[in-house]
Parts: C-alpha cells; structure tokens; sequence
C-alpha cells in the first residue's frame, strides 16, 4: 500500500491544519471538535509545530500553567510572533486570557486590545452554565463556564466586535482574526462556535454532522460528552 | 429514571461545571501543599492546582495517629496565596468536613483515604454539593461507585507517602483492562457484570459504550520523580497528583522547585523519551521513599473505603 500512503502524504501537505496549543487543558475535546467539523489538526508543544498552520486554539486549562509551558520552550514569543503576523488564534477561557491584556499574572500575549480578569466570578463554587443568544447564531447556544474570566467592554472606539454577552459583559468576541470566548464551547457537541474560527481561517471543513442536531441528540451528545 | 430526568438532576447539580473543571485539569499537576511558600513554589512550576494539606502523606503515615481534614486557617493562608484551584481533603464519610470545605469554596474537595475514615458505612454523598469531589479507586467497580454517589473525578489509589509507583502502576493498568473487558460483552452480559463489579447498570453500560469512564481518571500515590509522572501519564491518566514526592525530594526549596518544574514538564512532554532527557538533566534529588512490599496489608492507606 506504498502509492496509497504517498497520496494521503500528498493531500495532507495540501491540506489545511489548524493547531491546537497542546501543553495543558482542554486541548483533547477541540481536537475532537474541530475534527468532527472536519478540519485537520496538529497539536502544538513547540515552535516549530506553529509551521505552514492556518489557524491555532488555545484551550481552556491553567494560563498560569499554559504561559509557563509556552515560555521555558521558546512558545511564548513565537505565538505572539505568530499572531502578530497574521494567524488566526481562537482562545477560549484560559486562551483568551492568553490572548487579551491584564496586569496579573500570567504574563498575556497582548494580541487582542482588551482586558481580561482571571477568575473574575469567583472561584468553583461560582462556575455556571447559561444558554447565551450569540449575534452569529439563530438559537441559543449553551454556554459552560468554569472559574470563568471577564472580558471589560471594550470602548466603543475599539475595533473588536461582541458577538455574545452575559450580564453586560462580553463572552464571545472578535478582533480581527482573533476571537474570544470565555465559556467552553469544546466541552459540548455544538459545533457552531468552532465553524465560526474556522470560516475566520477562511477553512470549510466538510461536516458529516448536522451543525445544530435535533433536541434528542443534543440531550444524547450532551450526556455523552460530560 | 428516564435520560431525561437523568440529565436535569446532572444539571441541578452542577454536573457539566464539576466534570468540566477536572477536564479543564487535564494534563496537569496537582501538587500537595502545606502553606503558602509551598503553593507559591507550585504555582510558579506551573502546578494546575494545589492540594492544601497540614502535612503531607509521608509524614502522616511516619506520625500516625488520627488524619482529619486541614485546619480551616491553613487552607485559608493556602486560597489567599494561590491563582490556581485549590483542593482539600476530606474524611471518607465525613460530610461536614465536606460541608466545611465548600463553605469555604474550597475549588475540589478530595475524599481521601489518606485521612482517618469518618464513617465504616457510607462514603459521603456527593450529589447535592455545589463542589466537585476526587475520589480514589483501585479497580473499576470502586470507580463507577463513586461516580454513583456523585465524584466528578477519579484517581488511582496508589499507596500515599510512599515513593513507590507499584499500587498505581497496578490499578491504572487494572482499571483500563476491566474496562476493554467491558467493551467487548454485548448488552446480554452487561447486567452479570454489574453485579461481579458491583456497580450500577446503567454507569457499567455507559463504560461499555464509551470505552471509558464517564469522568476523567487521573493518578496519584506514590508519583515520585518526571519519570513516574511521564509513566502514569502514559498509561492512560489524564493527569497527576504528587504528593510528597515534591517537597520531601529536598529540604533545599531551591531543589523542590526544579523538581516540581520537571514533573510538569514530563506531563506535557510524556511521549517523547529524548525531552524527558532534557527535562530531567537538572534533577538530581527524588525522595527517599519506602518499599510498599514492607508494609503489612493493615496499614496500607488504599484499603481504606471500598
């Protein structure tokens, strides 16, 4: 099966990939959920592995954990790089505080021009989940939120776009090629969220899901994924 | 009950935040602390979350005596230090020291057989609290019974305080065979091996099915150098608990700090034996540990609960 393996070869180097920022976290349930939207993914532990991708995730987790990983390995400055270069990043939870600005620790990439707060509800006791109206989608989307950061509302003179709000702050937002999320659509089986990054990597995966399933396999897929 | 109401008793009751905080938790570090120095230590190597404890396993098995839930001040100067989640450990059975813990918003509370069982009869139920619960298990039917009474997390019983990775080593591996075992039986058999697991159907179902446990499975006990963590981390666990393999590697907190850097990194960097070379050059102290095979069965800490 020697020609069968040079083909696939082939067609992978073709290929988008979109990273998944993989040193701690949630990085195995985006990899299943970009997959499922039929993208292809590489999981990312070092600077080299940023290489020739289209897009990158950085998953829910530690920052604190994420951002010491990324900068004992070269990471750091070379996700930065990248982003300043043009590569679309999706942060969720702790990636967006990765991606955002604050003066707590972790030490932020300062990609996106807006403050994010660590651990801004409270502690676990204080984590929620709530079905959120996000301005992309036509029904509700429900939304995970664990040691949850805020978003501060950008000023309206800033370029970033709110997709999606809770109690007056921003939950879903878009800046440039950067999109925010600080709830975890990986930890459910709508795939919508993820679709949204990926048109934003101008990538169509080829879904063998239905993008919204019916209400009994939403309640099945819900189960199975928790 | 239906898979309807199923799901509105999970969602009553915290269940996607509970299981969503341990898998946030994946392929981390949860190291054990005892006050706030140690907890900066841990945070700064990278830990994903610290376990506040008055003293650590090895020493609670050297002092003996009865192990009971941290004193509320320690866990306090421990949460006032910290970024990360912190854990703490309650008595099996003891649900008012649970209660204490999540009056406290303690982030994960650990009902643990490395403190002095509470109650012979029950392990606490899990279910109404707001906190997720840890749990240890050695085999499958222990697992899927904790799960039951509402644990969002389990670990391996390995034998705490000790250095020695054999009792991990051994119900990881056990735990992953019994559950490729069930995976291969059609729904005919399913009910026999509920009873032979003493498990609840519909979870042993659920396992069939998946291929895996409904929560994640980390390990602990015994996890003592980057290279038992990069183990265990390869045998299946999604994460790590180290206990006192951190801060009794030295009394020279400059040395537990780069042992404690290096676990994280052989978490992360698990399947790739030439970063491990890397990640452990600068590691020359581990603690000395004990051989599990010395100590009578009495007094091994994992045959507490069942």
């Amino acid at each position: 099966m020697v020609s069968a393996v040079s083909a696939t070869d082939h067609l992978r180097n073709d290929e988008p990939v979109i990273g998944v920022l993989a040193l701690q976290g949630s990085f195995p349930l985006h990899i299943a959920s970009l997959e499922r939207c039929g993208a292809r993914t590489r999981r990312v532990r070092k600077p080299a592995d940023l290489e020739g991708l289209s897009g990158l995730v950085i998953p829910g987790g530690e920052s604190t954990t994420m951002e010491n990983l990324a900068l004992r390995c070269g990471l750091f400055e070379a996700l930065g790089k990248a982003g300043r270069d043009g590569l679309p990043i999706f942060g969720t939870c702790a990636g967006a505080i990765l991606l955002g600005k604050g003066t707590e620790r972790p030490e932020r990439l300062e990609l996106v021009d807006v403050e994010v707060h660590r651990n801004a509800y409270g502690r676990q006791v204080d984590s929620f989940s709530q079905d959120l109206f996000l301005a992309p989608f036509d029904s509700p989307f429900h939304g995970v939120f664990i040691r949850a950061p805020i978003i501060e509302a950008p000023p309206g003179s800033s370029d970033c776009e709110i997709l999606g709000k809770h109690d007056g702050n921003p939950v879903l937002l878009r800046s440039g090629q950067f999109l925010l999320a600080t709830f975890h659509p990986e930890l459910t089986r709508d795939l919508r969220v993820h679709k949204l990054f990926l048109q934003i990597c101008g990538v169509t995966g080829s879904c063998a899901e239905p993008e919204v399933p019916g209400e009994a396999a939403v309640n099945l897929l819900r189960e199975k994924s928790i | 009950m239906t898979e309807e109401n199923n799901l509105t008793v999970e969602n009553e009751n915290n269940w996607e935040e509970k299981v969503g905080l341990a898998k946030m938790l994946a392929g981390g570090v949860i190291m054990d602390v005892t006050n706030a120095e140690q907890a900066r230590i841990a945070e700064e190597a990278g830990a994903v979350a610290v376990m506040a404890l008055e003293r650590v396993p090895s020493d609670i098995r050297k002092d003996g005596g009865i192990a009971r839930m941290s004193p509320v001040s320690k866990i306090q100067e421990i949460q006032e230090c910290a970024s990360i989640p912190v854990m703490a450990k309650s008595r099996i059975g003891h649900f008012m020291e649970a209660e204490i813990l999540e009056a406290m918003s303690v982030d994960f509370i650990d009902e643990s057989e490395v403190l002095t069982p509470a109650d012979e009869d029950a392990h606490i139920d899990k279910t109404p609290f707001k906190a997720p619960f840890v749990c240890g298990a050695r085999n499958l039917g222990e697992a899927l019974r904790r799960i039951a009474e509402g644990a969002a997390l389990i670990r391996t019983k390995g034998e705490a305080g000790t250095g020695d990775i054999i009792h991990a080593v051994r119900h990881m591996k056990l735990i992953t065979s019994q559950i490729g075992e069930l995976t291969g039986l059609g729904e005919w058999d399913l009910a026999a091996c509920a009873e032979k697991l003493n498990a609840p159907r519909d979870l042993v179902s659920q396992v069939a099915t998946e291929g895996r446990l409904p929560v994640p499975n980390f390990a602990a006990g015994g996890i003592a150098t980057p290279a038992d963590a990069a183990m265990m981390m390869r045998l299946g666990a999604e994460a790590v608990f180290v206990g006192s393999g951190i801060f009794k590697s030295s009394p020279d907190p400059a040395k537990q700090s780069i042992v404690a850097r290096a676990i994280v990194e052989a978490v992360t960097h698990f399947d790739n034996p030439s970063e491990l070379v890397r990640i452990c050059q600068n590691v020359d102290v581990a603690m000395r540990g004990e051989d599990t095979g010395d100590i009578p069965e009495e007094k091994l800490l994992q045959s507490r609960g069942w």
